[in-house]
């Protein structure tokens, strides 16, 4: 019942979700980020570092940083936290955390098939996956030659098992397809997760709606964009949005039409939230829309907090962790590559 | 027996209700039977609010004392508040309990005696219930009040004034309930006080009967 989850939210979640706000107030700030911009090299940035929550997870490490190593430990923290979280938690909140990850999981499993395609090494492919997306068997991957092959193999076993029902093919396992497999995939577990939570009910269901129904439309744009020019027909276009959203059913229609980044401008703003992204940035530039996107997606994840009681405090303070880690590297890299013009580019500010 | 049923009939629809309606049956449940469930509310109840509230709190300001330990002591005022409330449910069932008195038999079912264990009922009903969601409220608030407090710790006044208005509410109870308990008054002592006065009433005329006839027999002889 919405509205009474004060009741009895705390039995099972109250620890946990007082231990996540605590999480989100280590946030890196605005001014955090204006000291990290004014660093000279990365001892500097491994300094300011120390003074933060990442501080004991750097400390250790030898002088000559790389930002491999920054944004490695900085993501050691998230899991840590993660992890933490998990073994605390009563179902259903545990089912809900294993949903976070899912999403990591699939970007592995395409990392490693991708990297096996182009011949790369199988133990420096796992070295470089998500560690939140890991489960046992991820080396069997590497064996696969098509895609039947590779859910029999390995898929059927993992949580992703039942996100294959859609692409199982016979076919040989090459870039198109790969990517195609990674949007069917991502395309089930939205949807997947989208029912849970309205499973859940009340607030959860209320805020995580808005959340993911953010996150399918910001991928229908970005599948809309990619494919522009590439042999992906309309139809397999369409099968790749998910079915929820504010653009589902009729913005979809219109983006499966759509041949260039105009035309996609003129379908977005007839939505009043997506107008105000687009109205941001001039006409035939697309750049910026990634930043506006993230700038958005930090927006909505900063007031699910204003809400207690709920789970959708656990989901944000995850992605804005993974934020601020995309934030750190655009930062580590454009100050070892001496570039710090262009530090303001991609660093999206949260509080 | 016939003669016993005849009686209560009679007095049955004195009082409006016929012998054989769900109105008979209440009617008929010994007034003892309602005090006791509403001292048994009024305690029972009581505490369930304010255990709830206690751990509706009590998970909130753990889990927040781990990043932010200064909020510990400053936040136990909240626990404290929703322990107020057991404590006015504790006071009004002991009150409640000394309005307790024997009837004999042949008054259990008159309207004084009824009206007696209806108020006390009616008295653990208001305060059982008003201290339940005082503690609930004053739980939530806590849980509130520990979180905002470990982001930023001048809200912390600020909702302790939310909580203290929360607070009043089980006072509410209280008083309402202690103002219904004083019209627990059972028909034994007055009646047989009215006796009593009578009684006394009859030994003070005839003595003075007795003096003037004694005066008039003086003066006469």
């Amino acid at each position: 019942m919405y509205g009474f989850e004060a009741l009895t939210f705390n039995i099972h979640g109250g620890y946990l979700e007082a231990i996540v706000r605590g999480h989100r107030a280590g946030l890196l700030t605005t001014a955090d980020y204006n000291n990290l911009c004014q660093c000279e090299n990365l001892d500097d940035i491994k300094m300011h570092l120390s003074a933060t929550k990442y501080g004991s997870y750097l400390q250790n490490e030898p002088s000559p940083l790389h930002t491999t190593t920054i944004v490695e430990k900085c993501t050691l923290k998230l899991v840590d936290d993660y992890k933490h979280m998990l073994c605390q938690a009563t179902e259903p909140m545990s089912t809900f955390l294993e949903y976070i990850r899912y999403g990591h999981m699939i970007d592995n499993v395409v990392l490693i098939v991708t990297g096996t395609l182009h011949e790369r090494d199988v133990q420096e492919l796992i070295e470089k996956c998500h560690p939140l997306g890991m489960f046992d068997s991820i080396a069997t991957l590497a064996v696969a030659q098509n895609m039947r092959e590779l859910y029999r193999l390995v898929l059927v076993d993992t949580p992703l098992a039942p996100y294959f029902s859609e692409c199982l093919t016979s076919e040989d396992l090459d870039d198109m397809n790969i990517e195609i497999m990674r949007n069917t995939l991502y395309k089930a577990y939205l949807e997947d997760f989208y029912k849970f939570c309205q499973k859940l009910g009340g607030a959860t269901a209320e805020i995580m709606s808005d959340l993911l129904a953010f996150e399918a439309d910001r991928r229908a744009v970005n599948i809309t964009i990619n494919s522009i020019g590439t042999e992906l027909t309309r139809e397999d276009r369409k099968k790749l949005y998910s079915n929820f959203g504010l653009l589902y059913p009729y913005g979809h229609e219109e983006l499966a039409i759509c041949e260039d980044i105009d035309q996609v401008r003129g379908v977005m703003e007839k939505y009043p939230p997506y107008q105000a992204i687009f109205s941001k940035m001039s006409y035939g530039e697309s750049q910026m829309l990634d930043k506006a996107f993230y700038e958005e997606e930090v927006r909505r994840l900063c007031l699910a907090f204003e809400q207690q009681f709920h789970y959708g405090v656990f989901f944000a303070y995850m992605r804005l962790r993974e934020q601020e880690i995309r934030n750190l590297m655009w930062i580590s890299e454009c100050v070892a590559q001496n570039q710090k013009s262009r530090i303001h580019d991609s660093v999206v500010y949260m509080f | 027996m016939i003669t016993t049923i005849a009686v209560r009939d009679r007095r049955m629809s004195g009082m409006g209700v016929d012998a054989s309606s769900w109105g008979a049956a209440l009617v008929r449940i010994s007034p003892y039977t309602f005090s006791a469930i509403g001292i048994a509310i009024s305690i029972g109840v009581s505490v369930l609010g304010a255990a709830w509230g206690i751990y509706i709190t009590g998970s909130s300001l753990i889990g927040a004392a781990i990043e932010a330990p200064r909020i510990t002591s400053k936040n136990l005022i909240s626990v404290i508040f929703c322990e107020a409330v057991a404590i006015y449910g504790v006071i009004v069932a002991i009150i409640l309990q000394t309005k307790l008195e024997s009837v004999p038999t042949s008054k259990m079912y008159d309207a004084e005696s009824l009206r007696a264990g209806y108020a006390i009922f009616a008295s653990g009903i208001i305060v059982g219930f008003a201290n339940l969601v005082c503690g609930l409220c004053v739980g939530i608030i806590g849980s509130s009040c520990a979180l905002s407090d470990a982001q930023n710790s001048t809200l912390f006044v600020k909702i302790l004034v939310i909580e203290i208005f929360g607070s009043a509410l089980g006072l509410f109870g209280v008083i309402v309930g202690i103002i219904m308990s004083a019209q627990a008054t059972w028909p034994t002592k007055l009646i047989s006080g009215i006796f009593i006065v009578i009684w006394i009433l009859s030994l003070v005329s005839r003595r003075k009967n007795l003096c003037e006839d004694s005066e008039s027999f003086f003066w006469d002889s």
